[in-house]
């Protein structure tokens, strides 16, 4: 029996630990130390280093991409102290999760949570080792915010489904193998009317485009269906029940949205401060020169400090059995700081800024404005800042009335 | 970061129903009118009986040395129904520079008193109606046997109740706490009427001679009178989150009962976007203050840097719930016979003791280096 089987108390939890270190010792290539990149997700298909690749598979194949997944469905099997120990141990070794995307992050969760023992069995293992890449089918050219009134028509043709219609804003499109979607089987009924469909998409009838954006990126794609087969099997839960998993798996999303922020928000770039002193200095006082944006910056810097406390305090609760509402609340803080912290960049940097491309400027001024730009996003995805509004008010504060 | 315990959550669910049952706003409401204001002894009695004015206080001296964070608890609650009390003046204030900075004479000729609620003790530390510690202009100077201090205090809460008076004054070597008996020669007291209808005096100081004993800890020791302070603002920080709680639901229930155009306007977008911001602000709040308090009871280093943010924070978040509720009310919060404009005065009021936003930001910045 393998420590992360026993039921782990604080000498199993040691054990763990040192199983944990001569793991990474034998799998980690040393040379990958540090090289985390964490804006991978975004900047697209980059190729990856053989060694990177053998990380990949390695901790792939371990479980431990997904570490508190169950492990017959290929996941590590632990709970969270030893979750928390493994995150430990990489961290000190350098070593990162590259198991990560919207398969991790979105749709695993809630296949554990929905699908049937046999969907489980095929989509959960290939999440867990990274090797095939969904693409979120929900937002279309007429259903954003109000996303209930999505139209791609999913027709029953008996052993199939017949799917028409144009997705949007898929994230990934262009290079994901599979998409989960939200389709329409009854034209009749809204809400009750939207089915959770896992569609490959190598399949005759899928087009994609990438939209370029402000940014000069392409991290999303308009996705055309026409008369596209999909087996019934690929129906995840109920007909006309897919609402209730397309809202669990937003959940997980704005979750990890709002995780995100809390993170890059503070490590990336590193402080608002340091980069004021870069490009304005500093006065006799020792303190930036220019007392407006010295305040605005304090301001922010407390912000962010209450954010990540929240973040803190939410998990701890929410880890005790209280309720876990705040999703919206981090989202919206999350987005409204990570926009923030690019404007203060950008006006601490004045016209190199908005640096484009070519020469005369740093990388990180290169770096800003395209953060800068791609940043406007965060508060429009994942449901916009007015959506999370909603959720708080009706949800949490219950003014939705009778 | 602070998760509550059992038996925080227990101190703070009885001082929840304590407040509710005890102390309602119209306990408060019924002070005002009755014409001394801010001054309630049976009310703090029973706040004694509970054992709250001795939180912080080491068993040895009476008290239950359960922490900041159950004292933070109980502020909380019993400010968010506006208890007028010396809990914060003494039980905290007082309290900690004592406990922080007092002598074993000195501890145990007051805190046994502290703690059972018998004597009232506050700090008198501001000269003038803004909060400016760096320097004062209330002076003392060596004697042969002892000090002598010369000058005024402004606004001292609670001090109009208060048997024991905490006064910061420069000295040659920097600045100093005093422990001052309210009845020493040269001391005078005048009430100071301010709009939250609390207890608040003025101090002139005439020559006022002390004994050596009178000193708490060592002239010029800043980093004391600085711990003291940071105690005090996380405690004005507890009590503003209390307040900012109860604003928010009172507001919330209006809301909820208020008809307009034949709907609940809760039901309106546009104030429910204005609900779900100040419920985020609160939460953020939250965050702050109970991470203060823990910092305090785990003698944290970024202590200062903490108490900033707790306090800063509040009094943005009060500041911004105390006008919403008025103007979500309406008419209604208008007028007197309503408890907003109680919140609203109170919060000011707070806000300006112990550093506004902008005093705190400024401080955080220098204590992050820029």
């Amino acid at each position: 029996m393998t420590a992360q089987e026993a039921a782990p108390g604080g000498d199993a939890l040691e054990v763990f630990r040192r199983d944990v270190q001569a793991w990474l010792q034998e799998n980690f290539p040393q040379e990958l130390a540090g090289q985390d990149n964490p804006l991978a997700a975004i900047e697209g298909n980059a190729p990856a280093s053989p060694a990177a690749q053998a990380w990949k598979a390695a901790i792939g194949s371990r479980g431990w991409g997904t570490p508190t997944w169950p492990r017959e469905y290929g996941g590590g099997g632990l709970d969270h102290r030893q979750a928390k120990i493994l995150n430990e141990e990489m961290a000190a070794v350098g070593a990162w999760n590259p198991i990560g995307g919207m398969g991790v992050m979105m749709l695993g969760p809630t296949l554990l949570e929905f699908a049937s023992e046999e969907q489980k069995r095929r989509h959960i293992p290939p999440i867990c080792r990274s090797e095939i890449r969904w693409c979120q089918g929900y937002s279309e050219p007429g259903a954003g915010s109000d996303l209930a009134a999505l139209q791609t028509r999913a027709e029953d043709c008996g052993d199939h489904y017949l799917i028409n219609g144009q997705k949007t804003w898929t994230s990934g499109g262009q290079w994901a193998d599979w998409c989960f979607a939200l389709v329409r089987t009854d034209k009749q009924r809204k809400h009750d009317g939207i089915s959770f469909l896992l569609i490959d998409m190598q399949s005759p009838g899928v087009e994609v485009r990438p939209i370029q954006l402000i940014s000069g990126t392409s991290p999303f794609c308009e996705t055309f269906f026409t008369d596209v087969r999909v087996p019934k099997e690929n129906l995840v839960g109920e007909e006309n029940g897919g609402w209730t998993i397309g809202k669990r798996l937003l959940q997980h999303e704005r979750t990890n949205l709002s995780g995100g922020a809390a993170g890059r928000g503070g490590r990336g770039g590193g402080s608002l401060a340091k980069i004021g002193e870069y490009y304005l200095g500093k006065n006799d006082a020792g303190q930036l020169p220019d007392a407006d944006l010295r305040t605005r910056i304090a301001r922010f810097e407390m912000r962010q400090r209450a954010f990540r406390l929240t973040a803190q305090r939410v998990l701890a609760e929410a880890r005790s059995g209280a309720p876990a509402a705040a999703s919206s609340i981090l989202k919206n803080v999350g987005a409204e700081l990570t926009q923030e912290r690019a404007e203060l960049t950008l006006e601490m940097m004045g016209l190199n800024g908005l640096g484009w491309e070519g020469d005369g400027f740093t990388p990180q001024e290169l770096m800003a404005t395209r953060g800068w730009l791609w940043g406007k996003a965060v508060s429009i995805y994942g449901g916009t800042a007015e959506i999370q509004n909603n959720v708080i008010a009706k949800r949490i504060l219950g003014m939705q009335g009778e | 970061m602070a998760v509550l315990n059992e038996e925080q959550r227990l101190l703070r669910d009885m001082a929840r129903d304590w407040a509710d049952q005890q102390s309602p706003v119209s306990a408060f409401r019924r002070l005002r009118d009755s014409g001394t204001p801010g001054v309630d002894p049976a009310t703090w009695q029973s706040m004694a009986n509970m054992g709250w004015a001795g939180i912080v206080i080491p068993e040895a001296h009476g008290g239950s040395n359960f922490g900041y964070l159950g004292l933070g608890l109980v502020l909380e609650e019993s400010a968010r129904t506006l208890t007028a009390s010396p809990l914060a003046a003494s039980a905290l204030g007082a309290a900690s520079a004592l406990v922080l900075g007092g002598n074993p004479e000195q501890q145990a000729r007051y805190l046994p008193g502290i703690a059972s609620g018998e004597l009232i003790a506050c700090l008198a530390i501001d000269d003038g109606p803004r909060h400016q510690p760096q320097s004062f202009s209330t002076r003392a100077s060596r004697s042969d046997d002892g000090w002598v201090l010369h000058g005024s205090k402004a606004f001292v809460a609670e001090g109009g109740q208060a048997q024991l008076l905490v006064v910061a004054a420069e000295t040659d070597s920097g600045p100093a706490l005093f422990l001052v008996e309210v009845d020493t020669p040269g001391l005078e007291r005048a009430a100071r009427h301010l709009a939250d209808a609390r207890d608040h005096c003025a101090l002139q100081l005439d020559a006022v001679v002390l004994p050596e004993a009178a000193l708490l800890g060592a002239a010029g020791d800043r980093k004391l009178l600085d711990a003291v302070l940071d105690r005090a603002r996380i405690g004005a920080a507890a009590e503003m989150l209390g307040m900012a709680v109860q604003s928010f639901n009172l507001t919330l229930d209006y809301l909820k009962t208020r008809v307009q155009f034949d709907e609940i306007i809760a039901r309106f977008q546009a104030l429910q976007h204005r609900m779900a911001r100040l419920f985020t602000e609160i939460e953020l709040l939250r965050s702050t203050v109970e991470e203060a308090l823990a910092a305090i009871d785990r003698d944290d280093p970024e202590l200062p840097q903490l108490a900033s943010l707790a306090k800063a924070t509040a009094n943005d978040t009060l500041h911004l719930m105390s006008r919403e509720m008025i103007q979500l009310h309406g008419g209604i919060g208008m007028t007197d016979e309503h408890d907003a404009g109680f919140y609203l005065k109170r919060a000011r009021v707070l806000e300006n003791s112990w550093g506004n936003a902008s005093f705190h930001r400024d401080r955080y910045a220098r204590l992050c280096g820029y």
